[in-house]
């Protein structure tokens, strides 16, 4: 019963989500108030369906329904109830149920935080987002039913993977969908705008704080997937560019290009149709990094779902999406051309190289991920591209705009006089190249070219990012402090700076290494002595594991015991690797138990990851100075639609 | 700047930028590119005698072998109508078991393969594509066995 229900209510969830798709878009034509007041009551509607058959979905785990195909596939009678819960978007069926509600959450949130908006703009933005949730509510319908029953109901569920069984990935989707769902936000407003045909200031500033949010779920999300890579899947990678983290990674540059394009679009009226241009992409990206992973076109360790013909759903669905709104771009964008000017040195002038360095990887990666794809479907034989490649490729255009980053911060809108620029940015320049030469000479032992490049450039956007805040802190009495703008902007690039740390002295000083050890044997890896002291037999609630104990030293002075695991869940009958980790906020030591050996030897594998936190921890701080640049006052000032004049000169970007 | 300028200098750096871009990424794409050789093919003669290639196929039953207590592991990969004996030295990953269909990475030396990364994919039934395709063309003997194995993906 309680399944039908869901099913029902998903398709009542579609009946709404049609009204609020085509009558507010006729109103908004038709300049027909009743039509446009659709828009919002068949917005809440959606929602609370489809919250209601996210909730028979959930309830259906809790009771152990596997006369539920889904539930019987991914759930288990032993299974832990917080998992059983994150069980519901632990497959493909169901993380499309949580697509559409995270879709539906944000158009609620849009068409309750959108007061100040005009009626029409409203209504065609919830219209659009109405478009898009049919769209998905149709695929989950007609190919996807998570509701779809299993007769004769099996005694006990085939558990979910192993894999899914940890904390990091139960809110990992949820979190990366809410920032792929959140560009739709941005998309709608750029398809509003070009059916209005009226582009203005005030318009940047309604979108811009949606597309900032949606940024930083993404960001965390990214982080937190590639955080649960590490200690779950990666036996201490941290990235693989593989096609499903590409996936996510591309509609995230897009979505920097895009928070950046809009910051001269608020500020000055310019680069309106690349603004547009990148708010189409960032989400089409993002829909095209669905396609990837759905349709399992591309080879991946994440493509659980394989269906030729829920790829071609979803094809055609992008083929929708994507050409109508370009279609439409190359019919409006050249009418909303703007005039105004800038000088070469100006924040303009930066925040274009931005854009066009940022875009540049972006297509590296799509052609990256989309080459073995092209390569098979011409004949041209099975490829696969390594790692390497990836890092040389993304590190071309990646470099020069981390170096860029700190002179653009703190140039002018429209002109900068060079002098006072060299005059700002010369202490931090030094400091810079003193620490990025010094720090991993001194503490690390090593140096060299590569290593010193990526070193400075972290610690450079590092120091040119406290320059605002310092200034800020030793303001005269009664002048104004920095917005929460630049507050965001060099809080989200100090985490850029830790970030490009991070990367730098990990790939450049771990120690990774395979050994044979009996219990009692001593490994020495990077100073520390990695003692196996005992092997023994645990259990858990589904699953039965091999534990070692292994005691870790440092000249003789205890550091940690770690506690790596070999389990076998009983029901998959699968083996997961549970890697022991000591972390520390200057470097990570990590066990992981390979197979007996023969002789009473284990394979181990031992590492040691200096600043592997900076990476997690600079794109959490990245996220951070997002969240704070949304919660600028201006975003929260009953904006009006008429051109203000622009402000100028030392403003935020 | 004039509007006219700026556009131009935008389509000036972008294609500037993209064009360094695209000559060095292409030429490093050319090098770190891995192509997948049947094991026949290998077999044949016809697999790149410098350079990494992929290979993939059943392990064959009893062909795992390694000294007590080493580290090193040799195995018989087949493609039910070739084998190529594999050496890798290294952990294994967790679904790495004879009869698994695997794809290994890494050169030919003297007629074995070097494998320097071991792929195994985290799903019972699962059989890398490939290595699928791979068998079913070179044991149309045993295809029927074989889409049994496949249809239960």
């Amino acid at each position: 019963m309680i399944p039908e229900i869901g099913h029902f209510a998903l398709i009542l969830a579609l009946s709404l989500a049609v009204c609020q798709g085509i009558m507010p878009l006729i109103g908004a034509h038709k300049n027909d108030e009743a039509l446009m007041s659709v828009a919002r009551p068949a917005a809440v509607g959606q929602f609370v369906f489809v919250i209601i058959s996210f909730a028979c979905l959930a309830w259906s785990f809790q009771q152990n329904d596997f006369s539920v195909l889904y539930v019987a596939n991914h759930s288990q009678l032993a299974l832990p109830a917080i998992y059983k819960f994150a069980a519901v978007w632990g497959a493909h069926e169901g993380s499309l149920l949580l697509w559409i509600l995270l879709m539906a959450g944000w158009t609620v949130a849009v068409a309750r935080y959108s007061a100040e908006l005009p009626r029409d703009m409203t209504a065609r933005v919830v219209g659009v987002l109405g478009l898009l949730s049919c769209g998905f509510l149709l695929f989950t319908l007609l190919t996807s039913n998570p509701f779809e029953r299993l007769i004769p109901a099996p005694a006990d569920g085939a558990d979910l993977n192993p894999l899914l069984q940890d904390p990091g990935l139960a809110i990992h989707p949820p979190i990366l969908y809410a920032g792929y769902v959140g560009f739709s936000v941005a998309f709608a407003f750029a398809i509003a705008a070009m059916l209005t045909g009226k582009l203005d200031q005030a318009w940047a500033r309604w979108t811009r704080p949606w597309t900032t949010w949606a940024w930083l779920f993404l960001t965390v999300g990214i982080a937190l997937g590639s955080w649960w890579a590490y200690y779950e899947l990666g036996w201490g990678g941290w990235w693989f560019w593989d096609p499903v983290e590409n996936a996510s990674f591309m509609p995230w540059l897009a979505g920097t290009a895009l928070i950046h394009s809009l910051a001269v679009t608020e500020k000055r009226g310019l680069f309106k149709s690349w603004t547009l241009l990148l708010a189409i992409s960032a989400f089409s990206l993002s829909l095209l990094g669905t396609f990837l992973v759905r349709s399992g076109v591309l080879v991946s360790v994440h493509a659980f779902a394989t269906d030729p013909e829920r790829g071609l759903f979803i094809l055609a669905f992008l083929g929708i999406v994507i050409g109508g709104a370009l279609s439409l771009y190359a019919w409006r964008a050249p009418k909303l051309d703007s005039t105004a000017g800038f000088r070469p040195l100006s924040r303009e002038t930066f925040l274009l190289l931005n854009n066009v360095l940022l875009i540049i990887a972006t297509t590296i990666i799509l052609y990256g991920t989309l080459a073995p794809l092209l390569y098979d479907v011409f004949e041209w034989g099975k490829i696969s591209i390594g790692p390497p490649w990836f890092e040389f490729a993304f590190a071309l255009p990646m470099v020069p705009l981390i170096l860029l980053i700190g002179v653009g911060m703190h140039t002018a809108w429209r002109s900068q006089a060079f002098a006072a620029l060299y005059e700002q940015l010369k202490l931090p320049g030094i400091i810079a190249i003193v620490a990025g030469i010094a720090v991993p000479t001194v503490f690390y032992g090593r140096s060299g070219l590569l290593l010193s490049i990526g070193a400075i450039a972290g610690f450079w956007i590092m120091a040119v990012s406290l320059i605002h805040p310092i200034r800020s802190w030793r303001r005269a009495p009664g002048t104004p402090a920095m917005t929460r703008s630049v507050m965001g902007m060099s809080v989200a690039h100090f985490g850029v700076g830790m970030f490009t740390l991070g990367i730098t002295i990990v790939s450049s000083f771990t120690v990774e290494t395979d050994q044979s050890v009996r219990v009692g044997e001593t490994v020495e890896v990077a100073g520390y002595q990695f003692k196996l002291t005992n092997l023994q037999n645990v259990q858990g609630p589904n699953y039965q594991a091999l534990e070692g104990e292994i005691e870790i030293r440092r000249n003789g002075e205890f550091i940690s015991e770690l506690r790596p695991q070999k389990r076998t869940y009983l029901v998959q009958q699968s083996p997961m690797t549970e890697a022991g980790i000591d972390a520390g906020w200057n470097r990570d030591l990590f066990v992981a138990l390979g197979d007996p050996l023969g002789n009473d030897a284990w394979s181990v594998r031992l590492q040691y990851k200096p600043l592997i936190r900076f990476i997690w921890l600079g794109a959490l701080i990245m996220a951070f100075g997002g969240l704070i640049a949304a919660s600028d006052r201006r975003y929260r000032l009953t904006a009006t639609a008429t051109e203000k004049t622009p402000e100028l000169s030392g403003e935020p970007a | 700047m004039k509007p006219r300028q700026q556009r131009m200098l935008a389509v000036g750096l972008a294609a500037a930028g993209l064009a360094i871009a695209t000559v060095l990424s292409l030429k490093a794409f050319q090098e770190n590119l891995m192509f997948f050789i049947e094991i026949s093919e290998v077999a044949n003669g016809n697999a790149p005698q410098d350079r990494n290639f992929r290979v993939g196929g059943l392990v064959v039953e009893g062909s795992v072998r390694r000294e007590p207590g080493e580290l090193e592991v040799e195995f018989t990969l087949t493609d039910l109508e070739n084998e190529l004996p594999v050496f890798y030295n290294g952990i294994l990953p967790d679904l790495f078991r004879e009869g698994q269909g695997i794809i290994a990475h890494g050169r030919l030396d003297n007629g074995r393969f070097i494998a320097d990364e071991v792929l195994a994919k985290h799903d019972e039934n699962y059989m890398p594509p490939e290595v699928a395709e791979s068998l079913a063309k070179h044991a149309a003997a045993q295809e029927a066995a074989l889409e049994a194995e496949t249809d239960q993906q």
